[in-house]
C-alpha cells in the first residue's frame, strides 16, 4: 500500500518538476498514438465500408478474418514490423528501425482490424431500408457512402476508441520496434516497463498513472463529440 | 501537425554518424550507460541508439548486421562470434562481479561459503527454489558454467528451478517474492529497491568474475554496419577518463561503484 502513496506522491512531483522528461514522453505518446491511430482509420474506414456493403466471394471469410485481426497480439505485430525494418530485413534500407515511425506501422497494424471489424458490424446493422431510401434520394456513391458513414457515426466513434485504446495500452510492439530510446521512442507504457525493469515500482506507477489520466482525457473528448453526433 | 514535428527522428542534423549498441540489461538498468552515452555523443557527434537485451540476444543481431557495437559479458559466446567472422576488434571494457543471493533463512546453508559450485550444488541437494534467469544473458551463461563446474547437469525447470524469461531486476523481484536464491551481477542487485534486495550470501569465488567486453561488428558481410562509428565508440570507451568516469559511477548513489576499470586492448 505504501507503493501506491508512495507512486501518487511520485507521479505528482513528475508532473510538477518535467523530470525524467515526463512531458515529452507524454507528448510523443500522445503525437505517436494519435497518428498511430489516423493511420489505422484512414486504412480501416474504407475497408470495413467496403466489406460491409460490397458483394464478393469470399466476403464472409474476410469478415472472418478482420475479427480474428482484432485479437492481433501487439507482440507478433511488432515482431513482423521488426523482420521488415531491421536492417538485415527486406524494407531495412529505409532506416526506420527504432524511430516514431517504426512504432506507428506497428501500432496501426494492431488497430486497423479492430477498426475494420467495428465498422463493418456498424454498417451492416443498419436497417436494410436506409439503402433504398438513400438511393431512391438520388444519392451518388460518394453522397451514399457519406450518408451511411453518418449514420453509424456513434458506432464509428466507438471504433476510433478502440483502436486508439490498443495502441495506447500496447507495450510488446512499441518496445521491440521502436527500443525504447530516451527522447525519440520512449513512450509512456515503454517508459513505465523499464522502471519495473529496473525495479523502480514508485515512479513505475506514476508513469500507469499519467497514461491513465491521458487516456481519460482523450476519452472525455470523444465522449464529448459522441454526445454531440447523437443529438445532431 | 505537432505529432509529424515530433516523428522526424531527433537523429536529423549534426556532424556524426549513427551508431546503434546492443548492451545487456544490466548495464542499461544500472544507469551506466545512459551517463556514458551521453558524453560519448557529445564527444563525437555521433547519435547512439542504445537497445538494450540479453548478451545472446546482442550477438544475433550483431550477426544479422542490425546493430554496429556489442557492449557484452558471455566470454564462450562472444568468441565463438569472433570466430565465425561476425566481430573485430574485441577489447575489454570493465568488469564486476556474479552473487549468490537468496532468503535470509539459508535453507541450503550457503551463507558465507566462498566456492560457487559448492553453493549451487547445496542449493540444488535441499532441492531450495532457484530462479534462473532462462533467457540465454550473460548471466544465464555463467549460472549454466557453474552448474557444469558442480559435476552438475542444468536441472530442468519444474519445482524447486524455476526459469524467469525476464532481465535481472525482474528476476531478482521474483526471487525475493517467492524466497528463492539466483545469481545476479553486483550492479543490478545494488540498483534495485529494498524489497527486491535478497541478502548476499555467496561472493569472492574468482569463478563469478564478471567481464564486459566491446565488439565491433564486422562489415564483411553486411555493408551496412557502420565500423566507423563503431570503432570511435570502442575507443572512447578505452580512454583512461572514461576508464574513471567507470570506476565512479554509482559510488554516489550506493556507496561502493558499480563497475571497475580494466580497459585493456586486447582481452
Amino acid at each position: 500500500m505504501d507503493l501506491i502513496v508512495d507512486a501518487v506522491a511520485e507521479a505528482w512531483r513528475l508532473l510538477r518538476t518535467g523530470d525524467n522528461d515526463i512531458y515529452g514522453i507524454t507528448l510523443r505518446t500522445a503525437a505517436i498514438t494519435g497518428t498511430s491511430t489516423l493511420v489505422a482509420l484512414l486504412i480501416g474506414l474504407p475497408l470495413g465500408l467496403g466489406l460491409a456493403l460490397a458483394r464478393f466471394p469470399g466476403q464472409r471469410s474476410f469478415i472472418a478474418l478482420a475479427n480474428a485481426g482484432t485479437g492481433t497480439p501487439p507482440v507478433v505485430a511488432g515482431l513482423l514490423v521488426s523482420i521488415m525494418l531491421w536492417r538485415s530485413g527486406p524494407l531495412g534500407g529505409l532506416g526506420l528501425i527504432y524511430t516514431p515511425a517504426a512504432i506507428v506501422i506497428a501500432q496501426a497494424l494492431i488497430a486497423a482490424p479492430l477498426i475494420v471489424a467495428i465498422t463493418a458490424a456498424a454498417v451492416m446493422a443498419l436497417p436494410p431500408a436506409l439503402h433504398l431510401q438513400i438511393r431512391a434520394m438520388g444519392a451518388n456513391q460518394r453522397q451514399y457512402l457519406w450518408l451511411i458513414a453518418r449514420e453509424a457515426r456513434l458506432p464509428l466513434l466507438v471504433a476510433i476508441m478502440a483502436g486508439f485504446g490498443a495502441v495506447v495500452s500496447e507495450v510488446g510492439a512499441s518496445m521491440m520496434v521502436g527500443g525504447t530510446l530516451a527522447g525519440e521512442t520512449r513512450v509512456l507504457t515503454t517508459a513505465a516497463v523499464l522502471e519495473v525493469s529496473k525495479g523502480q515500482f514508485g515512479s513505475a506507477l506514476a508513469l500507469g498513472f499519467i497514461l491513465l489520466a491521458f487516456i481519460l482525457v482523450i476519452a472525455a473528448a470523444l465522449t464529448i463529440v459522441q454526445q454531440r453526433a447523437r443529438r445532431r | 501537425m505537432l505529432g509529424l514535428a515530433l516523428l522526424v527522428p531527433a537523429a536529423c542534423g549534426g556532424g556524426g554518424g549513427e551508431l546503434i549498441l546492443a548492451t545487456t540489461t544490466s548495464t542499461e538498468n544500472s544507469g551506466l550507460l545512459d551517463a556514458l552515452v551521453s558524453l560519448y555523443e557529445e564527444e563525437s557527434g555521433d547519435h547512439v541508439k542504445i537497445i538494450a537485451v540479453g548478451s545472446g540476444a546482442a550477438m544475433s543481431m550483431g550477426e544479422r548486421g542490425d546493430v554496429d557495437v556489442l557492449l557484452v559479458h558471455a566470454p564462450a559466446a562472444e568468441l565463438a562470434f569472433i570466430d565465425a567472422g561476425y566481430g573485430v576488434e574485441r577489447a575489454r571494457v570493465m568488469f564486476n562481479d556474479f552473487v549468490i543471493v537468496g532468503p535470509a533463512d539459508d535453507p541450503a546453508g550457503i551463507t558465507g561459503s566462498a566456492d560457487a559450485a559448492e553453493a549451487i550444488e547445496a542449493i540444488a541437494a535441499a532441492g531450495a527454489r532457484f530462479v534462473s534467469r532462462g533467457d540465454d544473458s550473460g548471466t544465464h551463461a555463467k549460472e549454466k558454467t557453474l552448474w557444469g563446474a558442480a559435476g552438475l547437469e542444468v536441472p530442468s525447470a519444474d519445482g524447486w528451478y524455476t526459469e524467469s524469461g525476464q532481465g535481472m531486476a525482474a528476476t531478482l523481484t521474483i526471487a525475493a517474492e517467492t524466497g528463492a536464491y539466483t545469481l545476479t551481477d553486483r550492479a543490478t542487485w545494488l540498483s534495485v529497491s529494498d524489497s527486491a534486495r535478497l541478502p548476499l550470501l555467496v561472493e569472492g569465488d574468482e569463478r563469478l568474475f564478471n567481464v564486459y567486453h566491446v565488439i565491433v561488428v564486422s562489415s564483411e558481410r553486411h555493408d551496412s554496419v557502420n565500423t566507423a562509428a563503431a570503432g570511435r565508440f570502442r575507443a572512447f570507451l578505452l580512454e583512461p577518463t572514461t576508464q574513471q568516469l567507470i570506476g565512479e559511477f554509482g559510488r554516489d548513489q550506493y556507496g561502493e561503484p558499480l563497475f571497475t576499470p580494466y580497459a585493456s586492448e586486447s582481452n
